[in-house]
This record gives structure tokens, C-alpha cells and sequence, in this order.
């Protein structure tokens, strides 16, 4: 049976563009979906201090596009799209079906770069709220809470670096985080320690947002007194980790405890010819140069995997 | 054919979508806003592909803050749906284009 492409690739981040690009410059027939356009979470990065060969860093703008610019050179399309679920291949069957909003597609090799989102604090209102004081994402919405008051939920690098960049708008920052101690790394816990808007609270969770049309506080209590109070704030940035984008392929590959796909250490999924690669993938550290690393050896792993087949 | 995609501010803001016949969309956006971007090509499609049907439109928040914070935009990109000059659906953050088109659908 002839197959629409030799390789698909869902998403349109940095996994999924390096493996655009080496898919392309080995002249294989490789198509992208993405379902907005391509970037991926790197768009909600302000500026990127961490991705080798941009001496005094790059905004996530720039790099996301020359990262597009470049898979394109190598022949890469990409097509606007949604998928809804996999149909996977098996020993009679080597091709595997696509199937999206609008239509279906077939490849002999899947790569599934989809990626994460964040993570939502699980609170009945939170949803309702979002747009009217919640924000998942302080470069994007900071500019509207210029000389307010604000919360931002975590600990981890992100919730570092956006508290940091909350500051430049904001009269106040309050960091609030479960634990005593930050998980992101020293030179970001140095800036914030250092930053005067910024006030930390520890060992403390969020138990409600308050406000009806607007934010206007939210409701803490201590995990280790269980002392409970309220925060009057206009603004609620949970910035607690990322949650995979990988409900269309549950019961198809094998996913972790936290829906996250596991791979050995070719991308391989537990279906041949199905690779996953970058920040949904099951792994330690989701950086832009870590999903880079693993598109680039899915491209290659697929492109081995069609040889076989031949 | 003209440009389908329309761009209003606080000045023409009321004429061409309040007063409007036509049910419409306003991307409320911003230069510096990574899913603006994201969504931006979307919006463009869409309004090639409901021509006539609803006016589509972005305002750029940073140059029309009047009517940004008339409706209290707090993020962006916020889609907004007006019908008869109220608002019918609100769309926050970067969705999918198919989320999109189905809140068109509902006001067209």
C-alpha cells in the first residue's frame, strides 16, 4: 500500500523541529502537524540564557523561528492540525494512520513531539478564573498587572525565572512554594533571593482563589504548622511543572505514571516505529537542549527503522 | 480580494464591531506575546474562510488600552465574540483552531 508520507511528526517545538530537519536532509518525505504554529512552549520564553550558541541569549521568538527557518531549508512541510488519536501498525500492518479533526494520514514512521503544558493547581474556580487573574504565563501577561500585587506558585526553574521577569511590571511578587527550599537551579535562586519585589513563602499551598469577576486573593495554609490565612493579590501565576500532551495515545505506546511516553534511549516507544521525543517524553530534565538532542536521534532511529522495512 | 483580517482601535472600535451587522471576532494581542503569535496564522485563515459570514479583527492592547481594559483584558491572546454588540463568547490563551471555528459557528 502506498503511504501518504515516510515520516510524521506531531508538534512543532524544538524536538519536533530538529527532527524536521534531519528528516528533511536525509530526503526523506516527512510532513509536520501542528496544531498552532511552530514554536511550541519555547513562545511563552521571554528571553533564553541556556541554549548553547547565543552568547548573551536569544528571545524564544527568534530562536523558535531560525529553528523553523532552518527545517524548512531541508524541504520540511508543515501542515496546520489536530490529531485525535493513533492508529498504530503491527507485524501485518507497516504503516500507521494519523487520524485528525479533518481527515486521515498514514507514515511508516510516527514521531510524537507534542510536548507539555502547565500544570493546573487542581482548584474548582481556577479554569473559570483564568483571564480574570490566573495566568500560566507571566511573559505573556505581566504587562497586565503593572504596579499590582501578584502570586507565583512553585519552585522550579520556571517559577523562578517568571517571578523575575513579573518584577519588571509588578509592585510586588509573592513566591509561594510547598517546600523550604527552591528545586531550580543556584543562579536563579541568587537573582531571586537578591530581587527586593520578590517575598518568599515557604512551606505553603494554595487552598483557594478568591474574587468573582476578578482575582482578588488566594487562600494559603502552611504544610507544616497547618496555619491557614489569606493574601490579597490581583494576580495568580501557578507555575508548578508541565503535564504531557499525550491523551491521544493513551492505550497505544506505554506512558509513565504521569502520562509522560517512556522511550528507551533510541526514542523508541513500546511500538515499532513510533518514536516520541522531547518534553512528552518520560525523562529527568526538559530543557530546549535536551528536546533538541532528542529529535535529532528520533529522525535518525526513524530513518533506520524504514531501511528494515525495505 | 481585500485583506480579509481587519484592524481596529479604541477609535473605530465601536463602529465597526459594536455597531456592526455582521457577528464578529477581535483577537486582542500584543508584539511581545509568544501564543499571539502562535494563534496569529490561525486567525488569518479564519477570516479568509468565514468571509461575509463573521468580521474578524485584531486590536493590537498595547496601542488601544481603552478598550483593552474596557473589557478587562488581563491575558492575552483573548478572542472575543461579539453579537448585536455583546459579547457571546470569550476565548482565552492559544486554542486550537477547531475550538475556534466551533465558537464561530455558535454566533454565525
Amino acid at each position: 500500500m502506498t503511504v501518504d508520507r515516510d515520516i510524521i511528526i506531531i508538534g512543532g517545538g524544538p524536538a519536533g523541529l530538529t527532527a524536521g530537519l534531519y528528516a528533511g536532509r536525509s530526503m526523506l518525505n516527512v510532513l509536520m502537524l501542528e496544531k498552532l504554529s511552530p514554536g511550541g512552549q519555547v513562545l511563552t520564553t521571554h528571553w533564553v540564557e541556556n541554549y548553547p550558541g547565543f552568547p548573551g541569549g536569544v528571545s524564544g521568538f527568534d530562536l523558535m523561528d531560525k529553528m523553523k527557518d532552518q527545517a524548512l531549508e531541508f524541504g520540511l512541510v508543515i501542515q496546520s492540525g489536530e490529531v485525535v488519536s493513533i492508529q498504530p501498525g503491527g507485524p501485518e500492518q507497516d504503516y500507521h494512520r494519523v487520524v485528525l479533526t479533518d481527515g486521515e494520514l498514514t507514515c511508516r514512521s510516527l514521531i510524537i513531539a507534542t510536548g507539555a503544558q502547565p500544570r493546573k493547581l487542581g482548584l474548582p474556580n481556577e479554569s473559570a478564573m483564568v483571564g480574570k487573574g490566573v495566568s500560566y504565563c507571566g511573559t505573556c501577561d505581566g504587562p497586565f498587572y503593572r504596579g499590582m500585587t501578584v502570586a507565583a506558585i512553585g519552585g522550579g526553574d520556571t517559577a523562578l525565572e517568571e517571578s523575575l521577569f513579573l518584577t519588571k511590571f509588578v509592585s510586588k511578587v509573592f513566591l509561594i512554594h510547598r517546600r523550604d527550599e527552591f528545586r531550580g537551579t543556584k543562579v536563579l535562586r541568587d537573582r531571586v533571593r537578591r530581587n527586593d519585589k520578590i517575598e518568599i513563602i515557604w512551606d505553603t499551598v494554595v487552598t483557594a482563589i478568591t474574587g468573582d469577576d476578578q482575582v482578588t486573593g488566594v487562600a494559603l495554609r502552611n504544610v507544616k504548622t497547618n496555619e491557614v490565612s489569606t493574601l490579597p493579590v490581583d494576580g495568580v501565576f501557578p507555575l508548578i511543572g508541565v503535564q504531557p500532551i499525550s491523551d491521544f495515545v493513551k492505550g497505544v505506546v506505554n506512558l509513565d505514571g504521569g502520562g509522560f511516553i517512556t522511550t528507551n534511549e533510541s526514542m523508541e516507544t513500546s511500538v515499532k516505529g513510533i518514536f516520541a521525543a522531547g518534553d512528552v517524553r518520560s525523562k529527568l530534565f526538559r530543557q530546549i537542549s535536551t528536546a533538541v538532542g532528542d529529535g535529532a536521534v528520533a529522525a535518525f532511529m526513524a530513518e533506520k527503522y524504514m531501511e528494515q522495512l525495505h | 480580494m481585500a485583506d480579509a483580517l481587519l484592524h481596529v482601535n479604541d477609535d473605530n472600535f465601536d463602529a465597526e464591531i459594536l455597531k456592526s451587522n455582521l457577528p464578529s471576532l477581535v483577537d486582542f494581542w500584543a508584539a511581545w506575546c509568544g501564543p499571539c503569535r502562535a494563534i496569529a496564522p490561525v486567525v488569518e485563515e479564519l477570516a479568509k474562510e468565514y468571509a461575509n459570514k463573521i468580521k474578524i479583527a485584531k486590536l493590537n492592547v498595547d496601542e488601544n488600552p481603552k478598550t483593552a481594559g474596557q473589557y478587562g483584558i488581563r491575558a492575552i491572546p483573548t478572542l472575543i465574540l461579539y453579537k448585536g454588540g455583546q459579547i457571546a463568547e470569550q476565548i482565552t490563551g492559544a486554542v486550537s483552531k477547531a475550538q475556534i471555528e466551533n465558537a464561530i459557528k455558535k454566533v454565525i
